[in-house]
C-alpha cells in the first residue's frame, strides 16, 4: 500500500505523547525481544533503533487491543490477527500501566467516542449543543450513530 | 519504515463508519495524468482504491499536519492537500461537482487527530466547569479524611458505549453525572478494602434514590443544584460512616485470625 512516507517521517519527529526506551519483540517467529525507543505521536506507535533518527516502523493505533501479558509486559494486537502480538517489557510494573493506559486511550475512535459522549453529556445538562459554536454538528464523524451512506 | 498494513487494510474496509467517501480525481507525483479513484476518509487517515469494489486499498494519505486548500486549477471542482515541511507533497485532488468539492474540503480539514483532541478538551472543560458549579459550594464539608475519588473503573464497568474518561474528573464529588447508569448500583466491597493506602473501594458506593430516578434533567438542575448542596453533605458524612465502619470491622478481623 502507498502512503505518504516523508509525512509520516515528519510526523515521527514531532514531540510525543510518550517515549521510553522498551523492549520490543515483533510477532515474527524466532523473533527476540529488542530494546527500542518507542514513541506515541497521536495515533501512531513508533519505534526506533535507539541510536537512530529515523523509525524502523509505526503502527497505527486502530481496531487493536491492548493486553497485560506477565509481569511489566504488554501486547499490541489487531483485531484481524489477533494471535499476532507485538510484546513490550517494560522497566516496571508501573510503567507498564501507564503505557497500557495511555495507548488504549491513543486511539481516533477511542477519541471521537469520548467525544460524542461528552457532547451528549452536556446536551442532557444544558439542552444545548456544545458543538454548534463550533459549526460542526452537523459533521458526520460527530453523530452518535453511523451516517447515512 | 515499516507500517503494519495488513491492520490498515482492515481499518478501510471494515465496516465501521467512514466520514466521507466519494470519487476523486487524483494527480500523480510523477505523472500529471488524474486518475479517478475511490477515496474512503475514516478518522486521519485517507485511504483510495482503484475501484469502489476493490477489496485494498492503492494508498493512504495520513492527514496529520495538513492544510486544505481551494485551488486554482485549471480543473474546477479541484482543490489541494498540503503539507507544511520541506520537500513535503501537495495532492492536488478534483472533485466532480461544486457540493462533492465543499464537503470534502470541509471533512479533510477536520480531519487530524490533533483537532479532534482539541475540541475533545473544549468540551471536557466544559463539562468539568458544568459539573463544579453544581457542587462546588461544598468545599467547607468536613468528612473523613479520605478523598472520596469517582475512580473510572465504574466506567470501565459501565456499557461499551461509555468509554473511560482520562483522570481529570473531580476527586470529591459522589454526585457524579456518569454515575447514571444501570449496573453501578452495588453495596460497598467490605472485603477488607480500606482507605489507610488512599486507595479508592473497587465499587462506587450505592447511588442516592434521587440519581436513580432520572438520567439528568436539564429543567431540574437549577432547583437540584440547591438542593444537592445539602445532600452532598449528607452524602459525604453517611459515607465517611461507612467508611469508619469497614475500617472498624477489618481491624478487628486482622487482629484476630480466623483458626
Amino acid at each position: 500500500m502507498r502512503y505518504n512516507e516523508r509525512e509520516l517521517l515528519c510526523l515521527a519527529r514531532q514531540p510525543a505523547e510518550k517515549a521510553a526506551e522498551i523492549l520490543m519483540r515483533l510477532p515474527r517467529k524466532g523473533s527476540v525481544l529488542k530494546k527500542r525507543l518507542v514513541k506515541l505521536v497521536v495515533n501512531f506507535l513508533f519505534y526506533f533503533r535507539t541510536d537512530e533518527a529515523e523509525p524502523i516502523g509505526a503502527l497505527l493505533l486502530e481496531h487493536c487491543r491492548i493486553t497485560k501479558e506477565e509481569e511489566n509486559v504488554f501486547s499490541i494486537s489487531f483485531v484481524e490477527e489477533p494471535e499476532r502480538k507485538y510484546c513490550f517489557e517494560c522497566a516496571s510494573e508501573e510503567q507498564c500501566q501507564e503505557w497500557i493506559e495511555a495507548l488504549k486511550r491513543a486511539s481516533y475512535e477511542f477519541m471521537r467516542r469520548t467525544l460524542i459522549f461528552y457532547r451528549n453529556e452536556i446536551q442532557k445538562l444544558t439542552g444545548k449543543d456544545p458543538l454548534e459554536q463550533f459549526g460542526i454538528s452537523e459533521e458526520a464523524r460527530f453523530q452518535l450513530g453511523p451516517p447515512q451512506q | 519504515m515499516k507500517l503494519n498494513e495488513r491492520s490498515l487494510a482492515f481499518y478501510a474496509t471494515c465496516d465501521s463508519p467512514a466520514d466521507n467517501t466519494g470519487f476523486l480525481y487524483k494527480r500523480g507525483e510523477r505523472h500529471t495524468a488524474y486518475h479517478r479513484r475511490w477515496f474512503v476518509l475514516k478518522g486521519n487517515m485517507l485511504f483510495y482504491f482503484e475501484e469502489r469494489e476493490s477489496r485494498e486499498p492503492v494508498g493512504v494519505i495520513v492527514l496529520e499536519g495538513c492544510n486544505v486548500e481551494l485551488c486554482d486549477s485549471a480543473e474546477n471542482f479541484a482543490f489541494a492537500i498540503r503539507f507544511g515541511g520541506a520537500k513535503c507533497r501537495t495532492y492536488v485532488l478534483v472533485a466532480e461537482s461544486q457540493a462533492a468539492m465543499e464537503s470534502w474540503v470541509k471533512s479533510l480539514s477536520r480531519a487530524s487527530f490533533d483537532y479532534m483532541r482539541l475540541v475533545v478538551r473544549e468540551l471536557e472543560k466544559q463539562l468539568e466547569e458544568m459539573r463544579w458549579g453544581l457542587a462546588g459550594g461544598c468545599g467547607g464539608c468536613q468528612g473523613p479524611s479520605g478523598s472520596w475519588k469517582l475512580k473510572s473503573s465504574v466506567l470501565e464497568q459501565a456499557p461499551e458505549r461509555l468509554p473511560a474518561l482520562p483522570a481529570v474528573l473531580p476527586k470529591e464529588n459522589g454526585c457524579a453525572v456518569w454515575n447514571n447508569t444501570p449496573g453501578v448500583h452495588r453495596p460497598p466491597d467490605t472485603s477488607g478494602s480500606n482507605e489507610h493506602d488512599g486507595e479508592e473501594n473497587p465499587r462506587p458506593p450505592p447511588l442516592p434514590p434521587r440519581r436513580r430516578a432520572s438520567g439528568s434533567e436539564v429543567g431540574s438542575t437549577r432547583a437540584a443544584g440547591a438542593e444537592s448542596l445539602s445532600s452532598f453533605c449528607q452524602l459525604h458524612e453517611q459515607y465517611g460512616q461507612e467508611v469508619a465502619r469497614l475500617r472498624q470491622d477489618w481491624l478487628e478481623r486482622w487482629h484476630s485470625p480466623q483458626p
